[in-house]
């Protein structure tokens, strides 16, 4: 589709090995054309998977009986409107917000992160957990880190949470946890999904064993992959030939950085510091499980213990129309694609995003906004 | 931001590391990494910290890809995560202690 309002066009194909690309390319078709039915439809679930996908404009040589779509993969736009909110009120009670600056322009109900700073609220970005610990160190006002981030990232809150901490310092959790969430794009009525591609890093840290609980109720084949162009080519050609084959497996095509238990430091961190909670997820559902909160031996540095937290006086403020329009859910269920967006480069752009797709990098609306999706070549 | 960003380890101490991001030298944390790290060796850094010690076989085709990114213009996103992910860790101070 060639769209007057994209950023750029998709960058031009450049693999560091061309010729395995179009070996790769050429194997992945004729495994797809030997499914037993077309379209096979395989979802990915991490925001650097699509900006590589896009970015190197994979879709222009996938064949054209597999879709490959993007799921809920992207932690800043399934941050639910009341996580925004608990951290808009806290702002507005004069605590500074420190937080990853993709949460910023994320709408809440009323208003976004930004919307408070521009009012003289003070909202600090930060890069990471360590950093807005620094800023607490250095003033004797409170400061809360919200935590925003797959398991990946909760990670690093986690060490953070286990070491010395100032007494002005608190966590805000919004931090999500993937597994759960592709049982109920799984399970979704409408739901497509023949595979999964699993996140590289992510697995990194849980391993890929991981998955096998999941493939076992749900008989759907998780493939772990790599972020390069050759390492996702990969990755869906034994995606796509595990579909064929009717064998429901997981299987790791991304041996250089994961392994079957994981970082099982990171995992003991993770784990004693964080507990599973269910949760809405924006735009999507109610994901049992989905949402990892803080234990109670670590209510002393959980915000949502220290303060009262009172997001009602938030909600007499209507949301803006356009946001009935957004169809942010079902394009991170994986139902849709921005391109039926009616808003989509016109209303909703990076400069001004409607929904929170469009905010973070690794949103599908952003990326799309950036590379294109389904460029014509 | 799942890419995360490799480095090389130039500098140990404590359960920090000091390491050279394609040129750019910051601290890394290594509360979260599960081996032994030391000079020479190369770590994935994710928001600050170290969350996996790269294999030395595996160094040259993992560096590839970033290599490329870094190349990219200011407004191409994949390249600014990047670029916050050498952002996330501390800019390396000249000390010896820890």
């Amino acid at each position: 589709m060639a769209d007057a309002t994209l950023v750029q066009g998709p960058a031009e194909l450049r693999f560091r090995d061309p010729v395995k690309a179009r070996a790769l390319a050429a194997t992945l078709d004729s495994v797809t054309r030997a499914v037993d039915h077309a379209p096979v439809s395989v979802m990915h679930v991490c925001g650097s998977h699509e900006q590589s996908i896009a970015k190197f404009g994979l879709r222009t040589i996938l064949p054209k009986g597999l879709n490959v779509i993007m799921g809920p993969g992207c932690p800043v736009c399934v941050t639910d409107l009341p996580e925004v909110d608990e951290a808009v009120v806290l702002a507005q009670d004069g605590k500074i917000i420190a937080s990853y600056g993709d949460m910023l322009k994320v709408p809440g109900t009323a208003k976004s992160l930004a919307d408070v700073q521009a009012e003289g609220g003070r909202i600090a970005v930060v890069y990471s957990a360590a950093q807005a610990v620094e800023l607490a160190r250095d003033t004797t006002d409170d400061v809360v880190f919200f935590a925003s981030g797959f398991e990946t990232t909760a990670v690093a809150t986690a060490a953070v949470a286990l070491g010395d901490l100032p007494p002005n310092f608190s966590i805000l959790s919004a931090h999500k946890y993937i597994p759960p969430v592709m049982e109920i794009v799984a399970e979704m009525p409408d739901s497509r999904v023949e595979g999964f591609l699993a996140a590289g890093h992510a697995a990194a840290i849980t391993g890929w064993r991981i998955f096998e609980r999941f493939v076992e109720k749900h008989r759907i084949p998780v493939v772990v992959a790599g972020f390069e162009p050759l390492d996702i080519l990969a990755g869906l050609v034994r995606l796509v030939e595990l579909v064929r084959d009717r064998t429901p497996r997981v299987e790791n095509m991304f041996p250089r950085c994961v392994t079957p238990d994981g970082n099982r430091n990171a995992q003991r961190q993770l784990w004693r510091v964080f507990r599973t909670q269910g949760g809405r997820w924006r735009g999507i559902a109610h994901v049992p499980n989905g949402n990892l909160r803080l234990r109670d031996e670590f209510a002393h540095v959980d915000a949502r213990c220290r303060y009262e937290i009172d997001v009602r006086r938030l909600w007499n403020h209507a949301p803006s129309a356009l946001t009935q329009v957004c169809i942010c859910g079902e394009i991170m269920a994986g139902l849709s694609a921005p391109e039926n967006c009616p808003l989509f480069g016109k209303e909703c752009s990076p400069e001004s995003p409607v929904g929170a797709c469009m905010v973070s990098s690794e949103g599908t609306c952003r990326i799309w906004h950036q590379y294109g999706g389904h460029p014509d070549i | 931001m799942c890419l995360g960003v490799p480095g090389r380890v130039v500098e140990v101490r404590g359960q920090t590391a000091v390491v050279d991001f394609f040129g750019v030298r910051r601290e890394t944390r290594l509360d979260v990494v599960d081996e032994p790290v030391g000079p020479g060796d190369y770590i994935l850094n994710h928001v600050g910290f170290a969350i996996r010690k790269i294999p030395e076989h595996e160094i040259a085709e993992t560096l590839a890809l970033y290599e490329m990114l870094l190349r990219e213009a200011e407004h191409d996103i994949m390249a600014a995560d990047v670029r916050g992910e050498i952002g996330a860790a501390r800019v390396a101070e000249e000390r010896a202690d820890g």
